[in-house]
């Protein structure tokens, strides 16, 4: 069944038949076609944001927070670059993201016409796959491929370029079942003779780890709970990457901890040392591998990925595994189990006794202070008021604040954590506390951030207040870049250069000049009465939470250096080592 | 299947490794890939290329298939074993990308490349050129009464033998297509 309608018609038509409710935009020249068309329905809710970029981390917090692909919609030019960032995000952390940009009309582009730009070119290395449609008789279908390609395989962001005339133009829409989707399918069910002897090296492993990652949560609930259960039949200790906290439950007896250059003692001593590594639906990341010629040494590896491009791209690995993680340890718990559900009961009893060794060290102890709120403090509080909340949904801008966030801050349920992980984009927590908030109105989102990061998008505090969005916005600042200013006193000699704000805002009037609530609080004492305060109040909250100033973020691995050789926090290594920043191990 | 040989020398300096720590053994391999005949698609394999810091030392791209509108593009590309298998994946997970193949491994295949010579001169010199095309089987295209445009057809290492040759005889242009290649034997690659 074909209609004819424009083709700005067929935009909305094709987002009603793809299941879209919500869409992240901001209108232009190029798009008015479309708005226009957006005026006059009431299926899709549009958000206005307040920048592009805005609009792409609001859309992927809210594909992070609901499974669902996040649909984006800005004009050509200006709008179209300004999503850059956004798309560039989604594509390093997989997440599924549909961008509709207008363009010129199809018989002025290449002329430098009024607010044109090549965005299929320019935005070519940062999206999936991306289409500039010059048909009106194409747009369904080129529309419903980029839903399926966004969503199938390994997800990630994908973009339509979509020039005016071809919206005003009428053609023949076709819907999702008649699209032309055959050509990308990507393979989800694993080799099983891999598989099998995967499960040959678990029956044998004495220090097993499962090494967990954002793959996880892609994959879907499904594999989440299928992982729980491997995990609990196994008795095997998981770790994950910072994209995947929230697959196993930071609750859960066997958790470890985030692992990598800010992870914890226990998660990297245990990937260093361990025998086999299972690794699922993570990428051997930089920040996860350190020093890659040192990284776990003795270990058996085995790597799931439905990417087939992430196998053996930094580390070589013994069993490759290309599949979707769901089906893959379906087949994988399926198979382990039908031979006996064979572990080996000694090694991983002594496994487990050396586990609660480097546990003991207590990597995330610090120094408190009675004067000054460490910014440590401040998240445990955060962690101690929020955590029975089942509806709390957590983002973080980047840098230090992220890495404790994902210390301290423990995750129980996937898609409850939401950050930018391989870009590190400063400026996407607030945004995306924004789409998650679309997403979930009645939940608790707060997006944990540090005060140079939020400055970059503060403007979005301005959409949370148009559409009622009780965001809150918890801000360690400690009038610095923290991470930044780390690794200057590190690796710089403590040269701090501009690393720090003379100028900061008042944060207080600038939340009520958004026409929302600012708190302060600079002493420990009243730490929990603020956070409470915050939680009390039914709309958006900037809570400007003043820190100190030079603490570092610990454990760390040095870049360079290996698992077993993480640096430890003054307090923990006092004992043990007496000059700061000694090398553990 | 290619071995990943990691060698010492992470900067301490650097989040990053900077040096490659598969820089020992150089390959040199010859992919063909098929893809969707449609606009960007060459951007998007030469991107990748660049985009990664691979090599390309020659590509060639026609369409093949004018119904089922595909092209095969022909790349010749150097590097270590676990980046030529890292470009094979890359190249593999993209959207238009229908089938890549690596004549190098796959099996016996003929490359063929296609290139004119310009070359200019008088007497001996002259007299020469012609002799020496006439072994390497060159043909004469193009001819005035001080220049030839010769056309030859073979491996690149025929073409870069025959130009060394020329060079001293007064070769003013070259003109090269880039490797064409076909594994051997009835089947399809």
């Amino acid at each position: 069944m074909t209609r004819q309608m424009t083709g700005a018609q067929m935009v909305v038509q094709a987002l009603i038949d793809q299941g879209v409710d919500t869409i992240f935009g901001y209108p232009g020249g190029a798009v008015l076609p479309i708005y226009d068309e957006i005026f006059q329905q009431t299926e899709i809710k549009h958000i206005l944001v307040r920048h592009e970029q805005g609009a792409t981390h609001a859309a992927e917090g809210y594909a992070r927070a609901t499974g669902k692909p996040g649909v984006v919609l800005v004009t050509s030019g200006p709008g179209a670059t300004n999503a850059v960032t956004g798309l560039t995000d989604a594509l390093m952390d997989s997440i599924p993201m549909i961008v509709l940009s207008g363009q010129v009309p199809t018989f002025m582009i290449g002329n430098d016409a009024f607010q044109e730009a090549d965005t299929v070119g320019i935005t070519r290395p940062c999206t999936k796959h991306n289409w500039l449609v010059k048909e009106t008789d194409k747009l369904g279908d080129t529309i419903h491929q980029a839903f399926h390609v966004a969503t199938n395989g390994r997800p990630g962001p994908v973009l339509v370029d979509i020039p005016k005339d071809v919206q005003f133009a009428k053609g023949s829409y076709v819907g999702p079942q008649q699209a032309d989707t055959k050509h990308y399918a990507p393979r989800v069910k694993g080799d099983i003779d891999a598989i099998t002897a995967l499960a040959e090296l678990m029956e044998k492993a004495q220090r097993p780890i499962l090494y967990t990652g954002g793959g996880v949560i892609n994959s879907g609930d499904a594999a989440t709970q299928l992982l729980r259960e491997l995990a609990k039949a196994t008795g095997f200790p998981v770790t994950s990457t910072l994209m995947g906290l929230g697959c196993y439950p930071a609750s859960g007896p066997q958790w470890l901890g985030m692992l990598g250059m800010h992870g914890l003692y226990e998660a990297n001593m245990a990937m260093h040392d361990c025998d086999l590594m299972i690794n699922i639906g993570a990428r051997f990341d930089d920040r996860i591998t350190g020093r890659v010629d040192a990284f776990s040494p003795k270990s058996k590896k085995a790597h799931i990925d439905i990417d087939p491009s992430s196998i053996n791209k930094v580390i070589h690995v013994d069993i490759p595994i290309i599949g979707d993680v769901g089906h893959v340890l379906e087949d994988l718990l399926r198979i382990w189990k039908s031979r006996g559900r064979k572990t080996h009961k000694e090694g991983l009893a002594k496994w487990w006794t050396k586990i609660e060794e480097w546990r003991a060290v207590r990597c995330l102890s610090y120094k408190n202070s009675e004067t000054v709120v460490k910014p440590q403090y401040a998240l445990q509080r955060l962690e101690a008021l929020t955590k029975d909340r089942k509806d709390r949904y957590i983002t973080t801008e980047v840098g230090q604040h992220q890495m404790w966030a994902a210390q301290y801050l423990g995750f129980d349920e996937p898609n409850r954590w939401m950050t930018s992980g391989g870009l590190g984009t400063m400026g996407y927590g607030l945004p995306a506390s924004v789409g998650v908030q679309v997403a979930h109105p009645d939940a608790l989102v707060i997006n944990v951030a540090g005060e140079a990061s939020w400055l970059m998008n503060m403007q979005e505090m301005g959409t949370a207040r148009q559409y009622d969005l009780p965001v809150k916005q918890f801000i360690l600042n400690n009038e610095r870049l923290g991470m930044v200013r780390q690794w200057q006193e590190l690796l710089h000699a403590n040269r701090y250069s501009h690393s720090w704000s003379e100028a900061l805002p008042d944060f207080v009037k600038l939340a009520e000049a958004f026409g929302a609530k600012g708190i302060i609080c600079s002493d420990p004492a009243d730490l929990d009465d603020a956070i409470r305060d915050m939680l009390a109040h039914d709309g958006p909250v900037v809570f400007d939470c003043l820190v100190e100033k030079h603490e570092n973020c610990f454990p760390m691995i040095p870049s360079g250096a290996a698992h077993n050789e993480m640096l430890m926090g003054d307090a923990s290594t006092e004992d043990a080592i007496d000059t700061k920043g000694a090398v553990l191990v | 299947m290619s071995t990943l040989k990691i060698k010492k020398g992470t900067s301490k300096h650097s989040a990053y490794d900077l040096k490659d720590p598969n820089a020992d053994i150089i390959e040199t391999h010859t992919l063909t890939v098929i893809v969707t005949n449609e606009a960007g698609v060459l951007a998007r394999v030469i991107g990748l290329f660049s985009g990664r810091g691979y090599n390309i030392e020659s590509l060639t791209v026609a369409e093949i298939d004018h119904e089922g509108h595909t092209s095969r593009i022909t790349i010749v590309t150097t590097g270590t074993p676990a980046v030529i298998t890292q470009i094979k994946a890359q190249l593999g997970r993209m959207v238009p990308v229908h089938e890549v193949h690596d004549l190098t491994e796959e099996g016996p295949s003929v490359e063929r490349e296609l290139a004119l010579f310009k070359v200019a001169g008088h007497g001996d010199k002259r007299v020469e050129a012609l002799r020496l095309a006439d072994i390497f089987r060159a043909n004469v295209v193009d001819s005035t009464l001080e220049s030839f445009v010769f056309e030859m057809t073979g491996t690149s290492e025929k073409i870069d033998a025959f130009a060394d040759l020329m060079r001293p005889l007064g070769l003013q242009e070259l003109a090269r297509t880039g490797v064409a290649a076909l594994a051997r034997g009835p089947a399809e690659t």
